[in-house]
């Protein structure tokens, strides 16, 4: 077991791509880091991304923050991991992200041992899975069918720290992982060497957000994390920034639901006794976190399938008395609007999103909008089709009927919508949901569904 | 005498919690607030019900943080998030009606 000695941790930015100001990655190269460590990716920006294969974030951006990592990584023979690589973490997001490092490489002539460990499961994999009753869905989730599984495009599991360890014991500079639980990372080396999980993986939970914990907090900005036998601190990277004991607690009930509890592949990290301390006026120490392991570990599915293709056209409208009547007229152009799929066999659903009346909240705004109607209206109209010329189509004539219909006590009769853009609708392409949220009951060792490619970069 | 919320709390905020739940933070601004909103019952069950005009059922958990002097509270979403009807993937501005809540304070 490690004495006294300190593991210091560089998180550069919350997400791989929203970038860092360079001073306060240099300052925590000054503080001798023994890895840099950053998240690539999260569930958040929906479904789209994992469905099509695409990153959330911008190529140049993403490769402008890689090439200080890499940098200074191999320079320094400091190890860089990557989780969740072009955001969703699956094998196109990874090569993605792969063909930057490379890239990369090229230019700045480096060498290194690139570890590059998938996360995506075969369908074959989840189906066998599912018929032995080894998955099972996570609160308010659906059931997991056949179906699911065959139409989802791709299909990931969350890696915890055993895969990553397995990357760096075999001697890899950098590590680039598909989708992973946003902690390991940051927990995978300190744990392989000895340190305490509990508290390295809730090190890597709050470095998993870089400075985003600190007050003010940024998405944007570096943060060091020094990782002992029995604690851990805080430490910002810009003196524009403190860690407070109230923004590193109060970090940690974000995007959870319960902030004692937080389950991981593997096991729970209990928070139940934690303690955080003010070391001095920007430092924070942070212990009593356990790691409790589960008796069935399991891994996180995420999968997105395609449900339809979108068109939208955007408009708003002035006129108080199509205001004031806003939701009858809306009603009837809606009625107009079905007579004449079923007449003309048009597929497809239509939405109307009201922005200064519901637009935000949809069904959960509390407000009576006759109380507090706007003086003017944003009005989206979204069409979902099953092809694209469908959903044309669909939002086509609905613009056309909401343009010219003659609503009760009309006095405007020119046409009823502003349009800022001409075209006035836009095809969106193709719309997913997610498919699959669920958990996969592990039969065999973790590292052994994240298998590690090696590949010798070489460009000296 | 009564309250705004924005006078005893310095976050109040709402966010995914993973694509099938929403949950609001609500992080008063010192440790005197939060014992006094845990102490007088202020977010309860049936407040939450009443600001954001939902059934019981569909608050999952309602937790007290005091390391944070937090009160959060999680929800099923009205959908999964990016499911045909989505108004906001993130969730990030759920939080509104909690701005307008107002309390009995009594020193």
């Amino acid at each position: 077991m490690v004495e006294s000695k300190e593991f210091r941790v560089l998180s550069p930015t919350a997400i791989l791509g929203y970038g860092f100001p360079e001073a306060s990655f240099q300052r925590g190269l000054n503080r001798n880091p023994h890895l840099i460590a950053v998240d690539a990716g999260s569930t958040d920006p929906g479904p789209y991304y994992l469905g099509i294969g695409k990153s959330f974030t911008d190529r140049a951006f993403v490769k402008r923050d890689l090439r200080y990592l890499l940098k200074a990584g191999v320079e320094k023979k400091i190890p860089v991991v990557i989780g969740s690589a072009g955001g969703a973490g699956a094998s196109s997001h990874l090569r993605w992200c792969q063909e930057i490092i490379e890239e990369i490489a090229t230019e700045e002539k480096l060498s290194f041992k690139l570890g590059i460990i998938p996360a995506d499961v075969e369908k074959k994999k989840v189906l066998s899975a599912l018929s032995r009753d080894k998955i099972s869905p996570l609160k308010y989730v659906h059931e997991l069918t056949p179906v699911h599984v065959k139409e989802s495009t791709a299909i990931v599991a969350q890696m915890g720290i055993a895969p990553l360890q397995q990357a760096l014991e075999k001697g890899c500079d950098v590590v680039l992982a598909g989708r992973s639980y946003d902690p390991a990372v940051f927990a995978a080396l300190p744990v392989m060497l000895g340190y305490d999980p509990g508290l390295a993986l809730h090190m890597g939970k709050i470095l998993e957000c870089a400075a985003i914990a600190s007050t003010p907090g940024s998405g944007a900005d570096c943060a060091l994390g020094i990782l002992k036998s029995d604690s851990f601190v805080l430490e910002p990277l810009n003196p524009k920034r403190r860690f407070t004991t109230e923004s590193a607690a109060a970090h940690t009930l974000y995007e959870k639901d319960d902030p004692y509890h937080l389950p991981g592949p593997g096991g729970v990290l209990d928070l139940t006794d934690c303690k955080f301390k003010q070391v001095d006026s920007s430092r924070v120490e942070i212990r009593g976190t356990r790691f409790v392991p589960s008796e069935k570990p399991n891994v996180k599915l995420e999968g997105a399938r395609l449900v339809a293709y979108r068109s939208i056209s955007i408009a708003g409208t002035r006129d108080p008395i199509m205001i004031k009547n806003i939701d009858k007229i809306i009603g009837e152009v809606r009625e107009q609007i079905d007579e004449m799929m079923s007449r003309d066999k048009v597929e497809g659903d239509i939405y109307f999103h009201i922005y200064g009346k519901n637009g935000v909240m949809g069904e959960m705004e509390p407000l009576d909008f006759s109380q507090t109607s706007s003086h003017e209206l944003g009005i989206i109209i979204e069409a979902l089709g099953p092809t694209q010329d469908k959903a044309d189509t669909l939002c086509s004539i609905t613009r056309s009927t909401l343009l010219h219909y003659g609503y009760e006590n009309r006095i405007a009769t020119a046409g009823n919508l502003a349009f800022p853009f001409s075209p006035s609708d836009s095809s969106l392409g193709k719309v997913f949901e997610f498919s699959i949220y669920h958990l996969l009951e592990l039969e065999e060792d973790e590292a052994e569904i994240f298998p590690c490619e090696v590949k010798e970069i070489n460009c000296n | 005498m009564k309250k705004n919320i924005r006078e005893a709390a310095r976050v109040i905020r709402s966010k995914n919690a993973g694509p099938f739940e929403l949950t609001f933070d609500v992080i008063l601004s010192d440790e005197k607030w939060y014992d006094y909103f845990i102490s007088h019952d202020i977010l309860n069950r049936e407040k939450i019900c009443e600001i954001f005009k939902i059934q019981p059922e569909r608050i999952l958990s309602i937790v007290h943080f005091k390391p944070a002097n937090a009160i959060k509270f999680t929800i099923k979403r009205e959908r999964v998030s990016g499911a045909p009807g989505e108004t906001d993937i993130y969730g990030a501005q759920q939080h509104a009606p909690l701005l307008d809540l107002e309390f009995e304070y009594t020193e």
